[in-house]
């Protein structure tokens, strides 16, 4: 076997120009496949990231009732919702699947937010714990952050992020500027901004409305603070830090069960209510149902590159034959010194895989470039997959083999005479 | 007993007709023996060589070979044969141009599934045995004629056969190659082995030890007249 691929690597080089040429529906066929499976591994991968966040594997759970987001700014707080504490904290983070986990409050608010003579046009404040910066991914980048007794003294601090910090303060350092939220001065101790950011693709209505509800400025607040300007028994919401990507389903999932241990059924005049209930995001499944659409179009696009391979397989066949007729006088005496039909097959089929598979190596360098290129010049991202590699050089092997069977059963059934006396 | 032929026919089938062209042969060579076949272009000593050589197939009659009956061997058999009982030596050389001396003869150890140091070892004794150590390495483009003779030899002799078929062996070589051809034969046939040797040259087969004739497809002991006319 290993003399057989010896002397097919021989037999290659000695007919440079032939051998690539023949190679060469081999490669364009294996080019395109690499390259096309890089660009949908590189789409998929950038869809992951863009609503999962990198690496930040964080879940939101919301309450919601029916199919809708509960709105706390226009409906009085549910009833059966008994008020998150600690212990139920404590139970999501004990999870196998969760690193970390933060319950908080939140309200959009319009005009009511002013710095100064500033009226902020619009603003998100949020009622927080002190989980809540670490979880959801936010890092303090001026002043300093809540301390352990702003959360139990009321001390009405705030800390801003860099929306507002830049937007109103323009330059100037806010730590120390009072803030008024529904005429309550807060003190802004520091400016909060994302661990990791990162830019959305915009595709839809949804998206538009996600990416610019995070241009609106966001405020922190303690989260018991936050009776002062709403109500103390406001449900909250609840973010939980996965350990990893793969586990924000379950994550996800799990917590909500816990939370809704939270909510006591109640019966008005004996009808059962419909119940608010808490509910987990699950960005990957929606990940998923992009991604399945963008490869939807691009399988295609491989069924058509498989094309090539197989007028690659083709023109192999036809070169074997030539090939397997060249040598009638080897293959004769061979047979004269006493080698088996098996092994002359054995030889020709080796032959034609060989040459496709260095057929299919080529092919994938050849695709990994073309898609650096393509990633270059249409701005899309590519990933190389390393099964796609190994898998298209597998096949471009099986198409040596399958293509050059008939030229290698024609060889080994020569008759050892015919062959010798061939001119 | 090496072989036994009993009145085996050959038939060429051409355009639908059959052409005879060996008729009612029997001849069988014993161990030590050095058989030289001779005959005029066309009379059929190849048709009968690729017989013995397990090459090909009788039309007629029954071939044995070292006890097996060729007939109905199939592929695996006669590679065996072809392989370990009997080494080949045609008149055009017949060498792999893409590999050096040395390859060309271990080619037979490599199919008899020798291993690669021992193919080395015995490929090399083989090349010395006929005076080519110092072109192991040549390529056969790179040889002489009488060399590249030489090689094909080796690469008979290398798996130690029972039976040396030789067709035209000098056929292609000038006198003096031809000449250290013949010695190299002679020598081997002292050693003991089987040479079974076609040519149309009277010189050449005047050196083996028993001569046979071939006419139009017939085996003779003695030269036909107009043949012992030209020997005077
Ligand atoms: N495959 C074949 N089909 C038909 N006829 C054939 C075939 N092979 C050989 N013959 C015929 O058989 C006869 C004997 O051929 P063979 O090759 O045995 O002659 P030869 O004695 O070896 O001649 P030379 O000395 O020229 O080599 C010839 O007449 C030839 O035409
Ligand atoms: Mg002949």
């Amino acid at each position: 076997m290993i003399e057989n691929i010896r002397l097919s690597f021989r037999g290659i080089f000695s007919h440079k120009i032939r051998s690539l040429l023949t190679m060469l529906g081999i490669i364009i066929g294996i080019a395109a496949i690499i390259a096309i499976v890089s660009t949908i591994k590189g789409t998929n991968e950038q869809i992951k990231n863009n609503l999962i966040g990198s690496g930040s594997n964080t879940v939101k759970i919301n309450l919601v009732m029916g199919d809708s987001t509960y709105d706390f700014g226009y409906e009085t707080p549910p009833q059966e919702v008994v008020p998150l504490d600690d212990k139920s904290r404590e139970k999501i983070v004990a999870l196998d699947e969760v690193e970390d986990c933060t319950f908080y409050r939140t309200r959009e608010n319009f005009m009511n937010v002013f710095c100064g003579p500033t009226q902020l046009e619009s603003s998100i404040i949020y009622g927080i714990d002190p989980h809540y910066f670490d979880t959801a991914g936010y890092m303090i980048c001026e002043g300093k952050g809540f301390a352990k007794n702003d959360f139990t003294d009321f001390t009405k601090t705030a800390v801003i992020d860099k929306t507002i910090a830049d937007g109103v303060f323009s330059g100037e350092s806010p730590v120390g500027s009072i803030i008024d939220i529904n005429g309550e001065p807060f003190t802004i101790i520091g400016v909060a901004a994302k661990v990791s950011e990162f830019e959305p693709v915009i595709e839809s209505v949804d998206d538009y409305y996600t990416y610019n509800q995070a241009e609106s400025g966001l405020i922190f607040i303690p989260t018991d603070d936050w009776g002062m300007l709403f109500r103390y028994d406001e449900p909250q919401n609840c973010i939980v830090k996965a350990k990893d990507t793969d586990s924000m389903t379950g994550a996800g999932k799990k917590s909500a069960d816990i939370l809704n241990k939270n909510i006591v059924k109640t019966s008005v005049n004996g009808e059962n209510k419909v119940l608010p209930k808490y509910k987990s995001e699950n960005l990957l499944e929606q990940a998923k149902n992009l991604q399945d659409l963008s490869s939807s179009t691009n399988n295609m696009l491989i069924w058509i590159a498989s094309i090539s391979l197989l007028v690659g397989g083709i023109g192999v066949m036809n070169i074997m034959l030539v090939s397997v007729t060249e040598r009638t006088r080897e293959i004769g005496l061979k047979k004269a010194l006493g080698a088996r039909k098996r092994r002359i097959l054995a030889q020709f089929l080796t032959e034609a895989a060989v040459l496709t598979s260095i057929g299919g190596v080529i092919g994938v360098l050849s695709g990994i470039g073309l898609s650096k290129v393509i990633s270059k010049m249409a701005d899309v991202p590519v990933a190389i997959s390393t099964p796609a590699i190994i898998i298209a050089v597998a096949f471009s092997m099986l198409v040596g083999i399958v293509f050059g069977l008939i030229p290698s059963v024609k060889a080994a059934r020569l008759d050892p005479i015919d062959a010798l006396r061939y001119e | 007993m090496i072989f036994e032929i009993k009145n085996i026919y050959k038939d060429y089938i051409q355009a639908k007709q059959a052409v005879p062209v060996l008729h009612d042969i029997t001849l069988s060579v014993d161990e030590g023996e050095y058989v030289a076949i001779m005959g005029p272009s066309g009379s059929g000593k190849s048709t009968l060589m690729n017989i013995i050589g397990c090459l090909d197939k009788q039309t007629k009659g029954s071939f044995y070979f070292d006890g097996t009956d060729i007939m109905s061997a199939g592929d695996k058999k006669l590679s065996e044969i072809r392989n370990k009982k009997i080494g080949f030596v045609f008149q055009n050389f017949n060498l792999l141009p893409r590999q050096s001396a040395l390859e060309n003869v271990e080619l037979p150890l490599l199919y008899a599934g020798v291993s690669k140091k021992e193919r080395r070892r015995r490929a090399k004794m083989a090349l010395e045995r006929v005076g080519l150590e110092n072109r192991m390495n040549f390529r056969p483009t790179q040889l002489s004629g009488g060399q590249k003779q030489r090689v094909a030899i080796a690469r008979a002799i290398v798996n130690k056969p029972r039976l040396l078929l030789a067709d035209e062996p000098t056929g292609a070589l000038d006198t003096a190659s031809g000449e250290q051809v013949m010695e190299l034969f002679e020598g081997l046939n002292k050693e003991g082995v089987t040479i079974v040797m076609i040519t149309h040259e009277p010189d050449i087969a005047r050196r083996a030890k028993r001569i046979m004739y071939i006419r139009d497809g017939r085996l003779y002991t003695e030269p036909p007249r107009n043949e012992r006319e030209v020997q005077g």
